[in-house]
């Protein structure tokens, strides 16, 4: 009897000891004025180069700490934050699609008077950035790239070369991993069936080319294994499940360097898109927030980040300053996006057109998949 | 008098006991599930947007462009959206019924606040040749109802046309119905191979000595207490191209090198991860039952002149039905809901309902047809509670 009401004592001071302590915290960050700010992006390489490349700095600059969390993508957590008026997240990494339709749903903060620094030479930000890169509700981050990969183990003789050699069954025979989703299969089917590369949007928007895309894609259909998660690309590439596979180009690099897998990166036609920061609506720290965004969209944190992974700066003058691979030495540039040797053929994904269609043809390409 | 109230005081402690079930069972099932009914059939958005206009337009013909007046209004209460950041909303909702008119508001009322005329109509149509399109005031007026059932027809893959007439959209864009059926089917089949392999291991869980059951029962709950992901990718690594039972079927010279059988990213990947990450629930709620069969009734029947086959039919497997029961639904229910598992392995046939629900959640924030799939696969669980209450009796429904 006596011993369970110890236990039950034991448990209840150990339940106070904790709820005092957690409180104590509180009112310790009350008390001290630490002043803490919530960046969201997403987990893995890209996590740790984001807290090495700007968020050091930025508390080390500011005093304020970063309070790091990572998610999936997707706009459901911020809107339910900002529906219920209990936001807690201040910063967050969206893509560029997202952004697009954030901005529409009016979940993000107005940043269209946020002063963003110079860069290093005092050329003002404005043109500095890439072109369409500062918009009212998200300030560019950095270019990542949707590339054609093989394994090069998996040939003997000819190997690709270019983005025609996808569809190529009789050269290459074999299973191709495709991401689930209609962005960038529809574009890239259209180049490998001969439409000039400027000329894909103009081609996709009339129901023929549509269907010439699709058609395209049937000609590899049973061929085809689906990813969805990033880390799936280069696990099915490395497990022989597939003999090429589209990927992100920061993922590969990981597997090429970091686990010295035999992959090449073809990146011909490859199709270029962006992160953005964007800060949700009915943030608490909204002033700490825009210090936050400015510092990170700055030339030194752009290129910071991109010393960790190869996700190129979004302004001109970054891809210079850019150095080597802090954790394997490897001299970056060449593996970036925007280094000359690999941008003499590529697509900027359309993320207007995009948001006009995207509903319509998730739908549309699940049907063909269904078929 | 004391009587009186020592009842009272011997109801407040039960009650109080129940209060905090009953407030977290408010919190985290009534009001989500009753606020995700109601988004289902109300978007407000564009009502309260564009009042003025949708008022005008709801005397309008819908043969010709609107008047000047139409016009006018539209034009007013979009600079006004601009200012309150709206647009967008607008946008978006008239897009989802006419795809590819999200970029006619955003532009036309970025440049009117910029217009000083008041012959807004021809202004607007310079601005955008959109704007004469009958279709796209017809689709405001639709996205302008406050309370509407779209979601649901689009969840059924059926659209009102231009008349007014509901009809199905057309080949290439119908998808809802087909994941439903494939649904249930999978559903189906994961809960009959779990039954399949489930009852002989709870029999022999039930039945063996009581340290082997202990042995036993950690082999059927490690499993269950590992992560999903975990589970789910160890599948990637046994079926596989070059995965483990692949190389052992080459290995012992079943299958030739060059033609390796797909055992993943197709439906036969779906159907053994799923049955693996769910085998558990059948298990548990098998042996649960089993184990309180006495082995009396058995022998009885032996001793009556039974063989064993029929002995088990006639007396052992009737027994054990409200294990089954409870099992089978269980299971189908879990699976009903499942999309992590069939969208890592189930390649092009993995998709199932749930992860439209996720997309519409997630990427398109079209959370009013997210509701609506939700709730039409809600029923078609209630559905199939009905039927199994009419079929078995959920009262026979036995956990333990």
């Amino acid at each position: 009897m006596s011993s369970g009401y110890d236990m039950r004592m034991k448990l209840m001071r150990k339940a106070v000891a904790i709820s005092v302590w957690t409180l104590c915290v509180c009112v310790a960050d009350l008390v001290t004025g630490q002043e803490t700010l919530t960046v969201v992006g997403w987990g893995g390489a890209a996590a740790k180069a984001q807290s090495e490349g700007y968020h050091k700095s930025f508390t080390e600059e500011t005093g304020i700490q970063i309070r790091f969390e990572d998610y999936n993508g997707g706009l459901a957590q911020i809107r339910a934050q900002v529906d219920v008026g209990a936001v807690h997240w201040d910063v967050v990494d969206v893509e560029s699609a997202s952004l697009h339709v954030g901005c529409d749903e009016g979940i993000f903060e107005d940043l269209s008077d946020l002063e963003l620094p110079p860069a290093p030479d005092g050329t003002s930000a404005k043109e500095d950035f890439f072109e369409g890169m500062i918009t009212d509700c998200g300030i560019g981050a950095f270019v990542w790239a949707t590339v054609l990969v093989y394994n090069s183990d998996r040939f003997e003789g000819d190997e690709p070369s270019k983005i025609e050699d996808l569809f190529d069954l009789d050269k290459f025979p074999g299973r191709r991993g495709l991401r689930r989703y209609p962005i960038g299969n529809l574009e890239l089917a259209l180049v490998s069936d001969g439409v000039p590369i400027h000329q894909v949007y103009e081609v996709l928007s009339t129901e023929e080319g549509l269907q010439r895309a699709f058609r395209k894609l049937d000609t590899i259909k049973d061929h085809v294994v689906w990813w969805e998660a990033g880390a799936q690309a280069p696990q099915l590439l490395a497990d022989g499940e597939v003999v090429m596979t589209t990927a992100w180009n920061g993922r590969i690099f990981n597997a090429q360097i970091v686990e010295k897998q035999p992959f090449v990166i073809i990146w011909d036609s490859h199709l270029r898109d962006y992160d953005a920061f964007a800060i949700v609506a009915g943030s608490p720290n909204l002033e700490n927030a825009r210090k936050f965004v400015a510092h990170a969209t700055s030339t030194r944190g752009m290129v910071g980040f991109a010393n960790h992974i190869p996700y190129a700066p979004l302004r001109h003058s970054g891809f210079p300053l850019i150095g080597k691979h802090a954790a394997t030495g490897v001299d970056m540039r060449p593996h970036m996006p925007t280094a000359l040797e690999n941008s003499k053929n590529f697509l900027w994904s359309n993320v207007e057109w995009w948001s006009e269609r995207e509903d319509d043809l998730t739908e549309r390409f699940n049907a063909w998949l269904a078929r | 008098m004391t009587d009186k109230r020592s009842g009272v005081q011997r109801l407040i402690v039960p009650v109080g006991l129940v209060l905090p079930l009953i407030a977290f069972i408010l919190v985290t099932f009534v009001i989500p599930l009753g606020s995700m009914v109601i988004q289902s059939v109300h978007d407000p958005e564009v009502a309260e947007v564009l009042p003025n206009t949708l008022n005008l337009l709801s005397e309008w013909d819908g043969t010709s462009v609107p008047s000047e007046e139409v016009f006018e209004s539209m034009a007013q209460e979009l600079v006004l959206s601009r200012e309150s950041r709206t647009t967008g909303k607008v946008a978006t909702r008239v897009n989802r019924i006419a795809s590819g008119t999200r970029s006619v508001f955003g532009k036309t009322a970025r440049r009117l606040e910029r217009i000083e005329t008041t012959e807004l109509r021809s202004a607007m149509i310079d601005i955008d040749d959109r704007w004469k399109d009958v279709e796209l005031w017809i689709a405001i007026r639709e996205a302008g109802r406050e309370y509407t059932v779209k979601h649901y027809l689009h969840a059924v893959d059926l659209e009102r046309e231009l008349d007014g007439g509901i009809h199905p959209v057309s080949e290439d864009q119908r998808i809802y119905n087909t994941l439903y059926l494939r649904t249930l089917f999978v559903s189906l089949a994961v809960t009959f191979f779990c039954f399949l392999i489930g009852y002989p291991i709870a029999y022999a869980i039930a039945n063996v000595s009581d340290s082997m059951a202990k042995i036993l029962l950690l082999i059927v709950l490690i499993p269950f207490w590992t992560s999903l992901l975990v589970r789910t990718t160890s599948w990637l690594v046994l079926l596989q191209n070059q995965g483990v039972v692949n190389d052992i079927l080459v290995w012992l010279g079943l299958v030739n090198d060059s033609d390796r059988l797909a055992l993943i990213h197709n439906m036969t990947g779906t159907l053994v991860a799923m049955t693996h990450v769910l085998l558990p629930f059948m298990i548990l709620p098998l042996y649960a039952v089993m184990r309180a069969i006495p082995t009396d009734y058995m022998k009885a029947a032996a001793s009556l002149g039974a063989n064993p086959a029929q002995s088990f039919v006639r007396v052992y497997f009737p027994q054990s039905l409200p294990g089954i029961s409870a099992g089978c639904l269980l299971v189908f229910i879990l699976s009903l809901g499942y999309y992590i598992t069939p969208a890592l392995v189930g390649g092009t046939k993995g998709q199932l309902i749930s992860n439209m629900i996720a997309y519409h959640i997630q990427s398109s924030l079209n959370w009013g047809l997210a509701a609506a799939i939700s709730v039409i696969l809600l029923t078609g669980v209630f559905i199939c509670y009905f039927i199994f209450d009419k079929w078995v009796g959920v009262d026979k429904l036995r956990l333990s």
